[in-house]
């Protein structure tokens, strides 16, 4: 870094900065985990509740077994596309806020 | 001489020829890429030069064990469709890693789990704590990897003991390692992971054009409630008696969940067993499974060996763009090995009476046999490839492992232990000592395991992990309260709690094994009666997960709480360090300010 080091008491360095930066950071990764893990933690509440409806035949698979054994999958890297995505305008906001 | 050539006499030279192919080219090039980068600091800024796409192949590749491209296969086709969650989760643990953790590792820029522990406490004490912990998930860790050697030259030399097998294979890898070769080299690991993927992805695409493919041969097992299969069409063999049915096996709460509760029914006199197993089986499943997901999921996001390749990133921007890679080409990856064993259940239930090496954790390695008989040679071809992709699989995670936990012995407990003052020629010569030690452990105890299946002994290693390094990570990471005693307290506490549980289970295991290994093991026979007599705490041992996280989180906060006067003075410069956007400069700062107050 050519710039010279910030004196500490900038708004970098300030406790407002780092509260609004971790929690905004935190409030996006849980709206993915969140979105997450209402279906992974969700799925053996519907094999355990719906059992007929789970064992529905798709195509030859089981529903159950379709969405386990595949379509977890592509589901998994759009909600890691969305997070990925947000959070790099995130840091690019952070930037801003803090050099303004 | 007499005895390698009497050896191969019943070898199939194709598949020997790949296997040995595989073998060849990685320690070449890992003898080769070892000649360019000597040091670990070499190995670190050479991977920084890599693009996105190398180094996520590269974490893939060094990911993808002996358990992702075996044992998967080898458990859908013994226990259905509760083995899925295994894949789904090894793939899916990696959305934790990204969303909680990678990106302030990164930024933190420790190299390892104890360069971490050690920054963010302040603590030279609580590094050796967490060095403890690379060990003992890396030994759970290798023995599965052991294993799969063992099945794969027992399966390629039909006369050899499975044990020989662990040995020549721990040898090689271990001398490879030993001598420099192998040092988690980036352009290794990456082209690791294309040969897993050709090698599980190609041969069961033709198999499944000539016996039918993944939905038809599920549909042809009866689901409950059905009366015929949905499917007619597969020619599928009679299964054996030991083979679960088909209602059970392929709907979820199956034969690997309730393992327990049918043992403890067994026990019970004939006529209360209906009423027992209507009243336990179902809930005590669900529990086992949740356990299962945590571990799992929790276990991803602290493994050792693999936080550390996040460092070979550029920048935090490449890094995340890596995971998302990562979690496509290991997503890709986990779709083919259920597939092996699905077809496996339909077509070569044999194994299901097989034990150890002989039973279905071979199914990736020998199904492909199965065309033979209609297209000679393209059989063994096939089965070539798959063996080549074991060979892949097993070495390049064994190789990995060995790297840091070696690392770990020489560089922690000998170079900061036990002789601070010692020289780097006296380090590399403990390095290599260290190799050969751990290479040895590791061959030992892969001899004991044969009856275990390899890929739950790999989610015993994301259990201990779970209970370890995720507690610690996840709580450093986002708590500025924690400190190093509330760290130590919780980690130490869950990860041997979770240890233990693994353990005692797979010691109940081997006792009831019905080979040699059962009798080694007799004397831990009566576990197996108590476990029958309350089969919850036989899920809570053998899944431990469920309770052993919360119990380090609890402690952590609890201990932490009682000891906030120690929380490190510059906290708050640490979690700007670990949550402020690189392009701010933080680290460099706090780079200076640390070497100015060592100065004083």
């Amino acid at each position: 870094m050519s710039s010279p080091t910030p004196a500490h008491d900038d708004v970098v360095h300030s406790e407002s900065f780092l509260r609004l930066l971790m929690r905004r950071q935190l409030s996006l990764s849980i709206a993915c985990a969140a979105t997450f893990l209402v279906a992974l933690l969700g799925m053996p509440l519907l094999n355990y509740f719906a059992p007929a409806f789970m064992a529905t035949r798709v195509a030859g698979f089981t529903l159950s077994w379709l969405i386990l054994g595949v379509l977890f999958f592509p589901f998994v890297w759009i909600i890691s596309y969305l997070f990925i995505k947000r959070s790099l305008r995130l840091e690019e906001d952070e930037v801003n806020d803090a050099r303004r | 001489m007499i005895t390698p050539l009497a050896l191969l006499g019943g070898v199939d030279p194709w598949i020997f020829g790949f296997s040995f192919l595989t073998v060849a080219v990685t320690l070449w090039m890992g003898f080769r890429s070892a000649k360019t980068s000597k040091t670990a600091s070499d190995f670190f800024v050479a991977g920084r030069s890599v693009s996105v796409g190398w180094n996520a192949s590269a974490i893939s590749g060094e990911y993808l064990s002996a358990a992702s491209f075996m044992g998967v296969a080898g458990m859908v086709m013994s226990s259905g469709y509760d083995a899925l969650w295994y894949p789904v989760c090894y793939a899916c643990g990696y959305l934790f890693l990204l969303l909680f953790i990678a990106g302030p590792l990164r930024r933190f820029g420790a190299y390892t789990i104890p360069d971490f522990a050690e920054g963010r406490f302040d603590s030279p004490l609580f590094r050796k704590i967490a060095v403890c912990f690379v060990l003992f998930i890396g030994f759970f860790y290798t023995m599965p990897q052991m294993k799969g050697a063992g099945v794969t030259l027992a399966y390629i030399f039909p006369g050899l003991p499975y044990w020989v097998g662990v040995v020549v294979v721990g040898a090689v890898i271990t001398l490879n390692v030993a001598l420099g070769g192998m040092k988690g080299i980036t352009l290794v690991q990456a082209v690791q992971y294309w040969i897993k993927l050709f090698a599980i992805s190609v041969p069961i695409f033709v198999l499944m054009a000539v016996v039918g493919f993944y939905n038809t041969q599920i549909g042809a097992n009866l689901a409950p409630g059905e009366t015929a299969p949905a499917v007619s069409s597969v020619e599928r063999k009679p299964l054996v008696e030991k083979a679960p049915k088909d209602t059970a096996w392929i709907a979820p709460f199956g034969p690997l969940t309730t393992k327990a509760v049918t043992a403890a029914a067994n026990a019970l006199p004939a006529e209360q067993r209906p009423a027992f197993l209507a009243e336990h089986q179902k809930p005590y499943s669900l529990l086992y499974t949740y356990s299962l997901i945590i571990a799992l999921v929790c276990g991803t996001a602290g493994l050792p060996h693999i936080l550390v390749r996040f460092y070979t990133n550029p920048d935090g921007v490449a890094a995340k763009k890596t995971t998302m890679w990562v979690m496509i080409l290991i997503g890709v990856f986990y779709v083919f090995p259920p597939v092996f064993g699905v077809i496996g259940r339909n077509l070569l239930p044999e194994l299901y009476s097989g034990v150890g090496a002989k039973g279905t954790d071979k199914i990736v390695l020998e199904l492909p046999t199965l065309i033979s008989a209609k297209y000679g040679v393209v059989g063994s071809i096939l089965s070539g490839i798959t063996c080549a992709g074991a060979f892949a699989a097993f070495m390049s995670t064994f190789s990995g492992l060995l790297v840091s936990m070696t690392g770990a012995l020489a560089h922690d407990v000998y170079g900061r232990m036990l002789r601070p003052q010692s020289r780097p020629a006296e380090r590399m010569a403990a390095f290599k000592v260290a190799a050969v030690l751990i290479g040895g452990v590791a061959v030992t105890l892969g001899c004991f395991v044969e009856p275990l299946e390899i890929n739950f002994m790999v989610g015993q290693a994301f259990a201990i992990a779970a209970a370890s390094y995720f507690p610690l990570l996840f709580m450093s990471v986002w708590w500025r309260g924690m400190t190093m005693k509330g760290a130590a307290t919780g980690m130490l506490t869950g990860g041997l709690c979770a240890l233990g549980a693994a353990a005692l289970t797979n010691l109940g295991t081997l006792a009831l094994d019905k080979g040699p290994m059962g009798q080694v093991f007799a004397g831990f026979a009566p576990l197996n009666g108590f476990w029958a007599q309350h089969p919850l705490l036989r899920i809570l041992c053998e899944q431990p997960a469920i309770w052993t996280v919360p119990l380090a989180i609890t402690l952590m906060v609890v201990v932490s709480k009682a000891t906030a006067a120690q929380v490190p003075a510059d906290i708050r410069m640490k979690m700007l360090v670990l949550h402020a956007p690189e392009k701010l400069g933080l680290k460099q700062e706090y780079i200076q300010e640390q070497q100015a107050g060592a100065g004083h």
